[in-house]
C-alpha cells in the first residue's frame, strides 16, 4: 500500500491572534511576510540585470540594479507596515439560510495615523474582500463563507493580507475572533400549504380562506417567499423584488407543530416547518411554533419570525 | 460595498503606456525608424482599446505581426543576436505583448521587463544625462506597480507617483551602500556581441593620406590626462601611438610582429613626469603615453619601438597611472636589420622626391643638415596646412611635394619620412595625439580625436631616434597652441575645438569637468578603484571578503534605520484645549472616575459630579466651559485661559 507523502501544513504552526475579547490587534508578532510569485520574478530579473552589468561592465547597470534591489527591500517594509497594528473588531452578523453565504462583518481600524491600502481579508479559501482605510479611520469588511448547515456558524480563522504597494511581498496575519453567524434551515419547496388556523392546537386540513382576493400592499421580498406572490410588474419597473400581501390572511391564527409535520427525517421536518414559518409570516398569519422542548406562542411580527427561525436553526433533537 | 479584485483601470493602462513610452524613448536614437514607428502605433492601438474604441486583436492578427516583427529585425540588423538587434527585438516584443495585456499578471511582467529594458540603454550610453533621465521611467514604472497592486479600484495618478518617489528616495541610501561595497567582478563573464563596440573612433594601426584628417573632424574625446605636478608645455606633449615602418607607396603600416628584434635601448635623464590617463574605449589595443614611457600600466605590453599596448582591445573606459620621461635618448645603436627596415622605399616610384634627396646627399650634407634642409623647404616654400587636402595622384609623395603642397600632418610626416629614407637616413612615422586642451576647471588635459597627429622619427648617429615634426615647420601654431589656432575658422573643425564664444567654452569646460568626475567615480568605479578607495578609507588593505561583510553590515544598518523611521507611528495631533481636558480627565481617573468612550463631556461631567458631590460645581463648570470651547461658537483666548486655571486648581480628592 502506498502512502502519499503528507507534509504537515506549515501554516498551522503560525501564530493566530486569538484575543479573549475583541478587538484583535495585528501586532508585529502576528504578521508574516514572504515574497509573492511576482517578487520572485522581480528577483530573477534583477539577477539578470546584475549579470548583464558585470558582463558588460555597465556602472549605471549596477546603479539601477542596486536601486531596484533596495526598492524591493523598501517595498517589503511598506507592505509589512501596511498591515501592522490594524485593529480588528466584529460588526453585525445577519442570519442567513442554508445555501446562502454566511456573512461576517469585520471592522478594521487604523490607530497609527497612516492610511492603509488594499487590505484584504478572507475566510478559508473564499474570495477575499478588499478595502482601503483612511488614517485613524475604519472600514467594514464583509466576509462570506457558504452556509452549509443550520445552526451557529463560526467564522473560524480569518486571514488578513496585503500586497500593497508593489505586489512583491505578501504580508498576512491570522485572526480568530468570537464571530458567528446564525444559519437558518433550508426551507422546503413551497407546495404543502400552511396548516390552517383553528381552535387550540389542532392543525386541520389546509383550508383556503379565499383571502387571496384582498390585496393589502407590498413588502420587500424575503428569501423563501413564493414566486407566485412576487410582484413581477414592480420588479420589471426596476423597483426591486416585492412580495404581494393580502388582507384576509392577517386574521388567521395557527400553530405549526413539530409532531404534526410530515417528513421522513428530522431535517426534512425542520425544512418543512421553516417553509411554513416563512409562508405564514408572508401571509401575515398569527402563528405559533411548537418544537420538542420549545414553544413559541402565536404572534405576527419580525421578532417572532426570527425567533421561530432561530429555534428551528438550533434545534437539537438528540 | 466591498470592492473585490478588478481588472486594471484606465489609469493603470495610462501609467503603463507612459512608462513604456519613456523607457523606449531612451532607445529611440539607436532603433531603426520603422521600429520606433511600430512602437508608437502599437501604443496608440492599445490606448484605443483601453478607451473602448477598439477590441483586443485576436491571435490570428497578433501572431503574424510577431513573426513579421522578428523577420523585420532580422533583415534590418542582419541577425537577431547582436546588441542592436537584441534590443530592437526586445522592444518590439514588449510592444506586441502590450496588445494582449489586460491582467494584473501581464502588467507586472511588462513592468519587470521594462526595468530590464532600461538597463540595456546603458549598453549605448552611460553619460551623466542618461543616468539622470533614467530615473524618469523608473519612477513611472514603479508608479505603475503601485497602481496595479491596488486591486480594489483606482488610486488616481498622483498618489502612485508620490509613493513611487518616496520609496525610491528611501531606496537611495541602500543603493549607494551597495554600489560602494558590492564586490566588483571584472567582466566580461562571457563573450559580448561583436557589434557592441561598433562606432568607436580612434587611431588605427596604419596611416594613409586622409585618415588622420578625417579623425580630426571628430570632437569626441580620446582621453583625459591628469598630471601630478604641472602640466608640461603643449608643444612637448607627444602622445605616442602606433610606430609605422612599412611604406607600400600609399599607406604606412607597423612592422611585422614576428620580427624577433631586441627592444631599443632607452636612456632617460631628469625627473619623470607622473600622470594618469583615462582612455575612452576605441576597440583597439593602443594605449597612449607620452614620449617616452618609463613605467607601464599593469597588464600592458611594450613593443620594441616603445608602443604601449593592452592585451585586450580597449572596450571600456580605462584608467592608468603611469610615468614618462620627456628627456630621453632612444637606441644609440641601430643594428643592420633595423636599419634596413628604416630605409625601405619603393623602387621606381616618386622619382622627383628620390632625385631631390640624392641631390642633398651628393652636395655633401650631413644627416643633421639634410633634416634641416627638408624642414626649411617646408617652412619657406608655399606649403599650407589644411584639413581638406586635394586628392593625390599616382606618385603621392611627388604629387604632394611638388604639386598640391597643401596637406594635413599625415602628408607632411609621410613625405618627410620618405625624403629622409631616400637620403639614406633611417626614418619612421609615429602616429598619436599631440597637445590637448587644459581644462582649468578641473586642472586636467582633454585630448580629443581632433588632436590626432603624425610625426617622424629619424635615427641620427650619437642621438638615436630623434623626433622631427615637419608639421611644426609648416604650421608652428598647431604644435604650440593646438589645432584650433592653426586652422582658419572656415575649416570644418568641431565647434567645441574652436575659440570663439568664450562663455560657451567656459560652460563647456565646466560640463566636461562634471563628466570627468562621473567617468572617474561612477563609470570607472571598478574592482581596482573600489579596493583602493575603501582600503584608503579603512586604513588597511581590504579583500573582497571584507567588502562583503561591510556591505551586509551597511545594508542592514541602513535598512534598520529606514525601517524604524517608517514604523514610528504618528501621534494624534492634539490641540491645547484637548490637552487641557485630558489633564482634567486624568485627575478624575486617579480618583477612580473614568470616562467611557461613549460619554460626552457634559454627560460625563454629570456623572462625575454625582460621584464627587463636593466638587460638583467645579466639575460642571469645567465640563461646561470645555463643551463651549470645543463645540460652541464663542471660543476666545480668555475663556481658554480661564479653563486652564480651573483645571490647574482642580483637585479630584
Amino acid at each position: 500500500m502506498a502512502y502519499a507523502l503528507r507534509l504537515p501544513d506549515w501554516k498551522n504552526l503560525l501564530r493566530t491572534a486569538r484575543p479573549s475579547s475583541a478587538p484583535a490587534k495585528l501586532g508585529r508578532r502576528y504578521i508574516y511576510i514572504l515574497p509573492t510569485r511576482y517578487g520572485l520574478m522581480y528577483a530573477v530579473v534583477l539577477i539578470g540585470m546584475l549579470v548583464g552589468a558585470i558582463n558588460y561592465t555597465l556602472s549605471l547597470g549596477f546603479v539601477l540594479t542596486f536601486l531596484l534591489a533596495a526598492l524591493g527591500n523598501v517595498a517589503m517594509l511598506h507592505t509589512w507596515r501596511n498591515l501592522a497594528n490594524l485593529t480588528i473588531t466584529t460588526g453585525r452578523m445577519e442570519p442567513v439560510f442554508v445555501g446562502e453565504d454566511a456573512r461576517f462583518e469585520l471592522i478594521a481600524t487604523d490607530h497609527s495615523g497612516r492610511p492603509r491600502y488594499a487590505i484584504a481579508a478572507h475566510i478559508a479559501d473564499q474570495a477575499p474582500a478588499y478595502a482601503d482605510i483612511a488614517a485613524f479611520g475604519q472600514v467594514k469588511l464583509l466576509l462570506t463563507r457558504p452556509a452549509k448547515r443550520r445552526g451557529w456558524q463560526q467564522a473560524g480563522k480569518i486571514t488578513f493580507f496585503t500586497e500593497f504597494p508593489l505586489g512583491l511581498f505578501h504580508a498576512w496575519s491570522y485572526v480568530e475572533l468570537d464571530c458567528r453567524c446564525l444559519v437558518y434551515p433550508h426551507p422546503a419547496m413551497p407546495g404543502l400549504a400552511v396548516p390552517s388556523a383553528s381552535a387550540e392546537g389542532s392543525t386541520g386540513a389546509a383550508e383556503s380562506t379565499g383571502g387571496d382576493d384582498d390585496f393589502a400592499g407590498l413588502r420587500t421580498y424575503q428569501f423563501g417567499d413564493s414566486s407566485r406572490r412576487v410582484d413581477w410588474k414592480a420588479s420589471s419597473r426596476e423597483q426591486g423584488l416585492m412580495t404581494k400581501q393580502f388582507q384576509g390572511e392577517a386574521k388567521l391564527s395557527l400553530w405549526l407543530d413539530w409532531q404534526l409535520t410530515p417528513g421522513h427525517n428530522v431535517e426534512q421536518r425542520i425544512s418543512q416547518l421553516t417553509r411554513w414559518v416563512i409562508d405564514a409570516h408572508t401571509a401575515n398569519h398569527n402563528y405559533g411554533l411548537r418544537l420538542p422542548g420549545v414553544e413559541l406562542p402565536p404572534a405576527n411580527n419580525d421578532g417572532h419570525y426570527h425567533a421561530c427561525l432561530e429555534a428551528l436553526a438550533i434545534l437539537d433533537t438528540k | 460595498m466591498i470592492p473585490a479584485i478588478q481588472r486594471p483601470t484606465l489609469t493603470d493602462i495610462r501609467w503603463l503606456l507612459v512608462s513604456l513610452g519613456l523607457v523606449m524613448a531612451l532607445h529611440v536614437a539607436h532603433l531603426a525608424l520603422w521600429v520606433s514607428a511600430a512602437i508608437v502605433m502599437l501604443g496608440l492601438w492599445r490606448y484605443a482599446i483601453a478607451i473602448g474604441k477598439l477590441d483586443f486583436p485576436r491571435l490570428m492578427i497578433l501572431l503574424p505581426l510577431t513573426v513579421l516583427g522578428g523577420l523585420g529585425i532580422m533583415l534590418t540588423y542582419h541577425g537577431l543576436f547582436g546588441r542592436d538587434a537584441s534590443v530592437a527585438l526586445l522592444v518590439i516584443m514588449l510592444s506586441l505583448k502590450l496588445m494582449e495585456t489586460n491582467s494584473r499578471r501581464d502588467f507586472m511582467l511588462l513592468t519587470f521587463l521594462s526595468y530590464f529594458l532600461t538597463t540595456t540603454a546603458f549598453l549605448f550610453n552611460q553619460s551623466v544625462v542618461v543616468g539622470l533621465v533614467m530615473l524618469l521611467p523608473i519612477i513611472c514604472l514603479t508608479a505603475t506597480l503601485v497602481g496595479i497592486s491596488h486591486p480594489n479600484g483606482s488610486l488616481g495618478w498622483r498618489h502612485p507617483l508620490r509613493l513611487s518617489g518616496i520609496m525610491l528616495a528611501q531606496a537611495a541610501p541602500v543603493m549607494l551602500a551597495l554600489f560602494l561595497l558590492f564586490p566588483r567582478v571584472p567582466g566580461p563573464l562571457w563573450g559580448v556581441p561583436q557589434d557592441s563596440y561598433r562606432g568607436m573612433t580612434g587611431l588605427s594601426d596604419s596611416m594613409e593620406p586622409g585618415n588622420i584628417s578625417q579623425l580630426s573632424l571628430s570632437g569626441a574625446i580620446a582621453f583625459r590626462a591628469e598630471f601630478k605636478g604641472e602640466i608640461p608645455k603643449l608643444s612637448q606633449l607627444y602622445w605616442r601611438g602606433p610606430v609605422l615602418w612599412h611604406f607600400d607607396g600609399r599607406s604606412w603600416r607597423m612592422s611585422s610582429n614576428r620580427l624577433n628584434l631586441p627592444r631599443e635601448m632607452l636612456r632617460v635623464q631628469g625627473a619623470p613626469t607622473l600622470y594618469s590617463v583615462t582612455l575612452e574605449p576605441h576597440n583597439r589595443n593602443i594605449l597612449l603615453m607620452l614620449d617616452m614611457p618609463t613605467s607601464l600600466p599593469s597588464n600592458a605590453l611594450l613593443t620594441r619601438d616603445y608602443q604601449v599596448q593592452s592585451r585586450e582591445p580597449v572596450r571600456t573606459r580605462i584608467r592608468y597611472d603611469v610615468s614618462s620621461n620627456l628627456n630621453y635618448t632612444l637606441a644609440a645603436r641601430l643594428d643592420g636589420h633595423e636599419r634596413e627596415l628604416a630605409l625601405q622605399t619603393i623602387d621606381g616610384e616618386n622619382p622627383r622626391a628620390q632625385a631631390l634627396a640624392e641631390q642633398w646627399v651628393s652636395s655633401g650634407k650631413s644627416p643633421e643638415q639634410i633634416v634641416q634642409t627638408a624642414l626649411t623647404m617646408f617652412r619657406e616654400q608655399p606649403f599650407s596646412y589644411t584639413l581638406s587636402p586635394p586628392l593625390l595622384g599616382a606618385n603621392p609623395i611627388d604629387d604632394f611635394l611638388f604639386n598640391t603642397r597643401s596637406g594635413f600632418c599625415e602628408h607632411y610626416a609621410s613625405s618627410f619620412t620618405y625624403l629622409m629614407r631616400a637620403a639614406g637616413i633611417p626614418a619612421r612615422v609615429v602616429t598619436g595625439y599631440q597637445g590637448g586642451e587644459v581644462n582649468s576647471v578641473g586642472n586636467y588635459l582633454i585630448v580629443r580625436q581632433s588632436d590626432a597627429h603624425a610625426w617622424s622619427e629619424v635615427w641620427l648617429e650619437g642621438r638615436g631616434w630623434t623626433r622631427v615634426d615637419p608639421t611644426a615647420a609648416v604650421s608652428p601654431l598647431r604644435i604650440e597652441s593646438g589645432i584650433a589656432a592653426a586652422l582658419p575658422e572656415s575649416n570644418a573643425l568641431p565647434i567645441l575645438s574652436r575659440r570663439d564664444f568664450p562663455l560657451l567654452r567656459k560652460l563647456y569646460l565646466s560640463w566636461d569637468a562634471v563628466n570627468n568626475n562621473w567617468n572617474q567615480w561612477v563609470l570607472g568605479y571598478d574592482q581596482q578603484r573600489q579596493l583602493d578607495l575603501l582600503s584608503r578609507l579603512a586604513g588597511n588593505r581590504l579583500s573582497w571578503q571584507d567588502l562583503t561583510i561591510g556591505m551586509m553590515l551597511a545594508v542592514g544598518v541602513i535598512g534598520l534605520a529606514i525601517g524604524l523611521a517608517m514604523l514610528r507611528g504618528k501621534q494624534i495631533k492634539t490641540d491645547k484645549l484637548q490637552r487641557l481636558y485630558a489633564k482634567f480627565l486624568s485627575k478624575l481617573e486617579s480618583a477612580g472616575i473614568k470616562r467611557a468612550s461613549h460619554e460626552g463631556p457634559l454627560d460625563f461631567g454629570q456623572r462625575a459630579a454625582a460621584r464627587l458631590p463636593h466638587k460638583a460645581q467645579a466639575i460642571s463648570q469645567i465640563s461646561g466651559l470645555y463643551a463651549d470651547l470645543r463645540y460652541g461658537s464663542k471660543a476666545s483666548a480668555q475663556a481658554l485661559e480661564r479653563l486652564r486655571n480651573l483645571i490647574k486648581g482642580f483637585k479630584a480628592s
